[in-house]
């Protein structure tokens, strides 16, 4: 159980450099959720079963995807296509695979561990985690759906489709701001594309 | 330094991660539930927050054709 929680913490610290490293959106999500899957194990063998679960579905499964949908609105073209042909070619997903045939070896290493996992620290079960979250808590879980639903209706206001007659005034005015500033600004924004190697 | 705005949530997403590892290690440290249960408050925290701010990136880029945050100091009103 000591050496899995430190496999996976340093499988976790080198994805999470690499993550914060790499210039290409995509591989960048690609080591961010190895980075979370190697913290879930970390949780797991830190006797938090609950939380490793959820680590997974929540983080890795649901706000992974929202960035991934992201990055994929925001190339399109076929422009964006030959940079995706591009990309495939390279050596790029052997990192990547080597951090997560770690993890793979040592969740196959735990599951087929006959007895129950022992760690040094006490193991807080569920029904602990859920009985504490709706009795002394029960105000914070009240806020939290408040704080979700807060974000439901940003998110819908945010994500309205704008009107073409306000579309086309606001590029006209900042066509007008950027001439005026000597197109500073797309040059600027211009030097970190998404061909960056 | 980077500006990509992709970028900026992803490394918060980190940070609020990182915090959530302290809490919980806190949490089994003396055995208690109420690590985790912080730690599920900073997941949805972390949830809500990267909803609108990647709906507010596609917004920015909409306007501006850019990622870069540099290009908000063109913003006015």
């Amino acid at each position: 159980m000591e050496v899995a929680f430190y496999i996976a913490g340093a499988v976790a610290i080198i994805s999470t450099v690499l993550t914060i490293t790499r210039l290409n959106a995509v591989h960048a999500l690609l080591y961010l959720i190895i980075s979370l899957l190697a913290v879930a194990v970390v949780f797991y063998t830190m006797g938090a079963p609950l939380v490793a679960a959820l680590e997974v579905i929540i983080y890795a499964g649901a706000i992974m995807v929202l960035f991934v949908f992201v990055v994929m609105m925001l190339n399109l073209g076929k422009r964006a296509a030959n940079i995706e042909r591009q990309w495939l070619q390279g050596n790029i997903w052997v990192g990547p695979v080597v951090l997560s045939a770690v993890l793979i070896a040592e969740i196959v290493y735990l599951i087929l561990q006959a007895r129950p996992p022992e760690s040094t620290v006490g193991v807080v079960d569920p029904k602990q985690v859920g009985l504490a979250l709706y009795g002394p808590y029960l105000i914070g879980v009240e806020l939290v759906s408040m704080l979700l639903l807060g974000a439901v209706v940003g998110a819908c206001h945010l994500g309205r489709p704008v009107t073409k007659k306000a579309e086309a005034r606001y590029d006209r005015n900042s066509d007008g701001t950027r001439a005026h500033s000597g197109g500073n600004l797309i040059r600027a924004g211009a030097g970190r594309g998404p061909d960056a190697p | 330094m980077r500006r990509n705005l992709i970028f900026i949530l992803m490394s918060v997403e980190i940070m609020l991660n990182g915090a959530g590892i302290a809490f919980v290690a806190a949490g089994s440290r003396w055995g208690q539930p109420d690590g985790q249960i912080m730690f599920l408050f900073i997941l949805a925290m972390a949830a809500s927050e990267v909803s609108i701010g990647l709906a507010l990136a596609l917004r920015f880029y909409h306007q501006h054709g850019t990622l870069d945050a540099d290009a908000s100091s063109n913003m006015r009103g």
